[in-house]
């Protein structure tokens, strides 16, 4: 069910201090906080609540406040022998789904979007809105979970979700080659966690029990001299999405330096993405979804998923 | 009838929909006839047919864009179509719409190992893309039971499951890119190919909205490796109750299997006068668990399942020996629902999930419930995502009985609900669930639920009358089930 009960007195509070009227944001840890446009100086800035609210490991689901820092999240998976699929990079809960944007071992611990299995909001009319469920399988009506994910705020303003959680792995190693092919690597062993190429080199997260490890290693080092190291790269600044085909076809002429998650299509370069058109038809489906959604235009004014 | 009426009949002005529908398609692929308009009237569900109107069967995304400019025209709605085989009623048509059947839009268009992709028409059946895979080493993971007729566009319509979405997650996991034709008749692409699409994810809202926010045309799936290695054990338990708390333990000790399956007694019984697929027929319920991926890893946690099932009191433990013999555990599993059948002439499959740590409890309650109604009930169900599916199985032509069937129904919905579960984890809501949808959702959640419905179909053309309860627009059911005028019957 999801009447609200007295327990949710931290989400009411949100509601009344997000209210009716005024142009108004959420403030997380603003690590992405350049994202889709400057917000309108006009905006007032209010703080999502905080805090876990349920954890039942068994499930493999976790209720969490949106203002929740990701690294309190995944402190507390952790002490269970659990993580998520939400990047680490000081932000919020709240912000990572808004933002959208998937880690760099989503081969091994899935995306955000497929994380959310309930998401809470509080609407542009100051209504506590659910969509979702909070079970890890479910087709109860439309999905508003998806359609929140990577809106930036708005739609409505994140402050509490449900996400799925996932068990980390016994084991777990990063190795890196030169010059050989990332594409051949990915697809010599059999789930790789990531698989990360700069244009030379090849890093690759592979996860799982020990002696399956040392199996996938022993295959790769038919492909290349593989070394352990101790973590990915450290990624240029900005933030490409490629087919993953093209994301393995990469020049350093065309983006600079690079890192491209292969399989995919995730590039982090030197250089700025171009800014993406939307295909009209689909402009006008997003331009009614935001008037249905925010008529007066109050949720984080002058940011758009859209660029 | 005289000769003369009768010839005035065969030259009675045609209804100026065919007409028009037959000017932008080859007029053999468009059918008017009662007997095929009254075969698209229902799906696979208990529930009342509909009226369809005019059958059109293109095979291209310029024919359904023309099919759906001709009923933005007529004034008509339009309901896609695939195998018919949903459990919800979402395909039954209302409001005699055109019915767009994607049973001749039925080609694997491209496939791309190297990038783990495949293109498909919506008319492509579940089960011959992944035979397609097979040879390649990669299979589509989604595989609900219905597999061997389903086709594509309807799991995407209905964001199917299956057995072995455990692991690998339900259709919405799988899907990239969908080619849509918008209920105004724009083809547009949702989605792609690359991982963060600029915009709304208005391919995840598509996925799952059961035919209302447009007819998808082209699919881009995703390909999944086939597993080097696979286990597949057979527990059998005196008790259900401890079969569902294995269920929970395996998860609890950090196993994500393949698939976790259970079926009762009753079931068990059936499938095996059926099949003859080895289940221990005096075992109070049978776990079907499956781990798959890297040989030392899959051993590992095989071993764990067996501890994790004597720990649970399990009466036995077997492995299969073979790829022959695992086939056979899941030919018993997949035709369960043919095997019901024998014991009566009619079932209704429900489709709830609760939590895992819910499901001994929650079976216990459907079956005081169906005692209490006096109808007999099966399980098999995907345990390890918390999906029950009890099947109601009874005689129709006993008077009363239906009513029963939907009393006791109603009763199971409900106490999901009351363990925190949802409506429905893999069959959708359809018109079956319409009238529970304010009970597990606020008036402002189905207000915006229905918001995202109108960005996408503001004159309700796409299959109107569905998912959202009376009250929203698009679902006047009332004014959907009587005639429209000009409307023959």
């Amino acid at each position: 069910m999801s009447a609200l009960t007295s327990t949710d007195e931290a989400l009411h509070a949100f509601a009344a201090d997000v209210g009716q009227a005024d142009p108004i944001a959420v403030e997380g840890g603003g690590t992405r906080w350049q994202i889709g446009g400057v917000l309108h100086g006009s905006a007032r800035l209010v703080s999502a609540p905080v805090g876990i609210v349920d954890y039942r490991p068994e499930e493999m689901v976790i209720t969490v406040r949106a203002g929740t820092p990701v690294a309190e999240l995944h402190a507390v998976l952790g002490e269970a022998g659990q993580r998520s699929s939400l990047p680490e990079r000081g932000g919020t809960v709240g912000g990572a789904v808004a933002v959208g944007e998937s880690r760099l071992d989503l081969l091994g611990r899935g995306s955000v979007r497929d994380a959310v299995l309930q998401v809470r909001y509080v609407s542009a009319e100051g209504e506590i809105v659910t969509g979702g469920g909070p079970v890890v399988k479910n087709v109860s009506g439309f999905n508003v979970p998806k359609l929140m994910v990577g809106s930036l705020g708005t739609l409505g303003l994140i402050a509490e979700v449900v996400l799925r959680t996932n068990p980390t792995p016994p084991a777990s190693q990063w190795i890196r080659a030169a010059d050989v092919d990332p594409v051949a690597v990915r697809n010599a062993v059999l789930r790789p966690s990531s698989v990360l190429w700069n244009g030379s080199s090849t890093w690759v997260l592979l996860e799982g029990h020990e002696k399956d490890l040392e199996h996938e290693v022993t295959a790769l080092s038919s492909i290349g001299e593989f070394v352990e190291v101790d973590g990915p790269p450290d990624l240029p600044p900005y933030r490409w999405s490629l087919p993953p085909a093209d994301a393995a076809a990469l020049h350093r002429e065309t983006v600079g330096g690079f890192v491209a998650t292969i399989g995919v299509g995730t590039v982090h370069a030197d250089t700025a993405a171009p800014k993406r058109e939307l295909d009209p038809a689909i402009a006008v489906v997003t331009e009614r979804m935001k008037t249905l959604f925010d008529p007066k235009g109050r949720l984080n004014p002058g940011r758009s998923p859209q660029t | 009838m005289s000769l003369l009426s009768r010839l005035r009949r065969r030259h009675a002005p045609a209804d100026p929909l065919v007409v028009a529908l037959q000017d932008v398609l080859d007029p053999q692929r468009v059918r008017n006839d009662g007997a095929e308009r009254s075969l698209t009237s229902h799906d696979a569900s208990v529930f009342a047919g509909g009226l369809s109107g005019p059958i059109c069967f293109p095979t291209t995304t310029a024919e359904v864009q023309a099919i759906t400019r001709v009923a933005v025209e007529h004034g008509r709605a339009i309901v896609p179509r695939g195998a018919g085989t949903g459990l919800a009623g979402g395909a039954i048509p209302l409001g005699a719409p055109i019915v767009v059947s994607t049973g001749k839009m039925n080609h694997i268009l491209k496939v791309d190992t190297e990038n783990r992709v495949a293109w498909v028409q919506p008319g492509v059946i579940n089960l011959d893309l992944s035979r397609h895979l097979r040879p390649k080493g990669f299979h589509f993971a989604p595989d609900p039971s219905s597999q061997q007729v389903c086709t594509l566009g309807g799991n995407v319509a209905n964001n199917s499951g299956g057995p072995h979405c455990l692991a690998y997650g339900v259709t919405d996991a799988h899907v990239l890119a969908i080619e849509v034709v918008l209920p105004n008749g724009e083809a547009v692409m949702l989605g792609g190919l690359d991982p963060e699409p600029a915009g709304y994810d208005l391919r995840g809202a598509f996925v799952g909205s059961e035919g209302t926010l447009g007819i998808a045309t082209r699919i881009a799936v995703r390909l999944t490796k086939n597993p080097p290695a696979v286990r597949t054990l057979l527990l059998s338990f005196a008790e259900t109750r401890d079969a569902a708390q294995t269920v929970s333990d395996i998860i609890a000790a950090g196993i994500v299997p393949a698939a976790l399956e259970v079926m009762d007694q009753r079931m068990t019984v059936a499938v095996e006068n059926y099949v003859a697929a080895g289940y221990p027929t005096d075992a109070a319920a049978v776990l079907l668990a499956e781990i798959e991926g890297l040989p030392a890893g899959v051993e590992i946690d095989a071993g764990r399942i067996g501890d994790i099932g004597r720990a649970n009191n399990a009466t036995g433990v077997r492995q299969a020996a073979s790829d022959e013999e695992r086939a056979l555990l899941w030919k018993g599993r997949k035709t369960a629902f043919g095997a019901v059948a024998q014991v009566a002439p009619d079932y209704y499959l429900h489709d709830t999930v609760v939590p895992r740590a819910a499901l001994a409890d929650m079976l216990e309650k459907i079956y005081e419930i169906c005692e209490r109604y006096d109808i007999t009930v099966m399980n098999v169900f995907h345990a390890g995502d918390g999906n029950l599916h009890p099947l109601l199985v009874f005689d129709a032509r006993v008077e009363g009985t239906l009513e029963r069937v939907h009393a006791a129904g109603a009763e199971i919905v409900r106490a999901s609900l009351d363990a925190g579960g949802v409506l429905s984890g893999e069959h959708g809501i359809g018109v079956e669930k319409q009238g529970f949808m304010d009970e597990m959702f606020s008036d402002a959640d189905l207000d915006h639920q229905n918001r995202l419905r109108n960005a996408f179909d503001p004159t309700c053309r796409s299959n109107p009358g569905k998912v959202l309860p009376m009250g929203h627009s698009c679902a006047d059911i009332q004014a959907l089930r009587a005639m429209p005028t000009g409307v023959w019957g």
